[in-house]
């Protein structure tokens, strides 16, 4: 191209007008451009889906019993400062995933201004459109979740169980904690929000890292919403087996298996 | 056929506008949807009223002027430009909305008419391709496989319209740019320009204003070329590609 209205669209004034570019970062044409951004949330997408379902496997090893799950949780505990180091990497995550939709967001909003007379939703499915909301309700549950169970401030006497190795019982709080029917209706309703937002957010990560065609994008999309729900089962699965007696304190496996 | 219509009228871009009820009575069915308006404007004036105005040029669907909102479907119901809508899919008695685009980067210029000069600006910007004069090439010079031709073909289907943008809850135009960028960069008249293609566009596009992808697909459904938003995923691929290569210096 050797016009000059290539020219005008290349010269470096122009890469990142109109977009807020505060931080030097920010300023690259490749973060400050709508698209550039999206792959970010697209990319911490990735990480965090797979974080959900590495977190998934670990809670599930509450059903072979008190052995595994205290086991998983002294594993993760016994790697000191560089669980540290994975908690911070996560937060930044979780930041860079808010912080760019929210930059989008406000793009969009100015973008869009005014609305029809006559709302018409068209082919966009009620998880597209509930993103933002799922999102931020998920966010909220997760400060909760933190401080339920990991800073444990509720209830600080489930500090001090331990089983019969001398581990922290995770398996004893867990139950505890899931007896209550409202803890884990609220549990249940969050990953159901989290279902919710993985079924717009799995496929639509592979339709913006360019990943898809006409053929490949019902797939994915039949594919992201089967994983989102398989993985609300999952996680569904445990307060609904507090609930439901299958798992107790103290342990008393239904399966032959794990005895 | 009797209809209750919702105009909206606007008498520039800096006034407010409001939506004005008007009667279209005795419309046959098979007049189309601008016919009717043609209609209910010959009636305004001669009762020395201001007739409410909007764009067509071919009213063949093939041009996209007659770009408006019918009960909040840009382009009206079903596939096809706006005057490919004919009175016989409403209901007798049915109240209709019409409006103009709406979206930030398509100022209303008057009742129904919109500026999508914001569009031309982005082909400007890189929709294109850089090809030397003279007489033409033999058609077998190049050789294009047929499954590389369909889908180009089906990329250049889009008549610009900007439908794609004013159905987006976010005004994005990643459909129109997405097409524009497929059409050229699929085919090796194109190709060599293609990262500079996606970058230049998404630039010029993110300048105009338009809003981000959501991956809603609004755009998919109203376009009457039935451009699929797989050029979408093209058109990321491609641009990040661009970006990279140029912050890295390379040679594209």
């Amino acid at each position: 191209m050797s016009s000059t209205a290539h020219k005008e669209s290349l010269s470096p004034s122009n890469q990142s007008q109109g977009k807020d570019s505060a931080c030097c970062l920010c300023s690259l044409p490749l973060l400050s451009s709508s698209i550039g951004r999206k792959w970010i949330v697209a990319g911490t997408g990735i990480l965090l889906v797979l974080f959900v379902i590495g977190h998934l496997l670990g809670n599930l090893t509450i059903f072979p019993g008190p052995d595994w799950i205290n086991a998983y949780a002294e594993h993760l505990q016994s790697l000191g400062p560089f669980l540290w180091v994975i908690r911070l990497i996560l937060l930044t995550i979780v930041g860079l995933h808010i912080t760019c939709t929210i930059l989008l967001w406000h793009e969009n909003r100015i973008a869009n201004p005014k609305k029809y007379a006559v709302e018409n939703t068209l082919k966009t499915t009620i998880y597209a459109r509930s993103m933002r909301l799922t999102g931020l309700v998920f966010i909220a549950f997760v400060i909760f979740h933190l401080a339920h169970l990991t800073w444990q401030g509720f209830n600080p006497e489930t500090r001090t169980w331990v089983d019969a190795e001398g581990r922290h019982d995770v398996y004893r709080m867990l139950i505890a904690a899931f007896s209550n029917p409202f803890i884990s209706a609220f549990y249940i309703l969050s990953v159901g929000l989290l279902a919710m937002h993985l079924s717009h957010g799995i496929a639509s990560l592979f339709q913006t890292l360019g990943l898809t065609s006409a053929k490949l994008r019902p797939l994915f999309e039949r594919g992201g919403r089967i994983v989102a729900w398989i993985i609300f089962a999952g996680y569904a699965s445990i307060p609904l087996a507090v609930l439901l007696g299958i798992l107790r304190y103290p342990h008393a496996s239904a399966c032959s298996f794990c005895h | 056929m009797n209809f209750h219509l919702q105009l909206w009228r606007q008498k520039s871009a800096d006034t407010p506008g409001k939506f004005e009820s008007v009667e279209a009575k005795e419309i046959t069915p098979d007049c189309s949807f601008l016919e009717m308006l043609d209609i209910v404007n010959n009636r305004l004036v001669a009762a020395g009223k201001e007739p409410v105005a909007f764009e067509s040029d071919c009213r063949e669907g093939i041009c996209g002027t007659c770009s408006i909102v019918i009960n909040g479907i840009p382009q009206g119901p079903d596939r096809g430009a706006a005057c490919q809508v004919y009175m016989r899919k409403f209901k007798d008695g049915e109240t209709i909305f019409v409006e103009p685009f709406r979206a930030g980067a398509f100022p209303i210029l008057k009742d129904l008419i919109v500026n999508r000069s914001a569009y031309e600006r982005i082909m400007r910007a890189g929709g294109f391709i850089s090809e030397h004069t003279g007489g033409a090439p033999d058609a077998s010079a190049i050789l294009i496989s047929k499954p590389v031709a369909d889908a180009a073909m089906d990329a250049a289907a889009c008549i610009g319209c900007g439908a794609c943008a004013a159905a987006c809850p976010n005004s994005s135009a990643m459909l129109f740019v997405g097409a524009k960028v497929t059409h050229l960069n699929l085919l090796p008249q194109g190709k060599p320009e293609a990262k500079k293609r996606a970058r230049a566009m998404v630039r010029a596009m993110d300048e105009e204003g338009f809003g981000n992808c959501s991956n809603y697909y609004a755009c998919e459904a109203v376009c009457p070329a039935a451009v699929n938003a797989s050029v979408i995923a093209k058109l990321n691929r491609d641009y990040i590609a661009g970006e990279i290569s140029e912050a890295v210096g390379a040679i594209d």
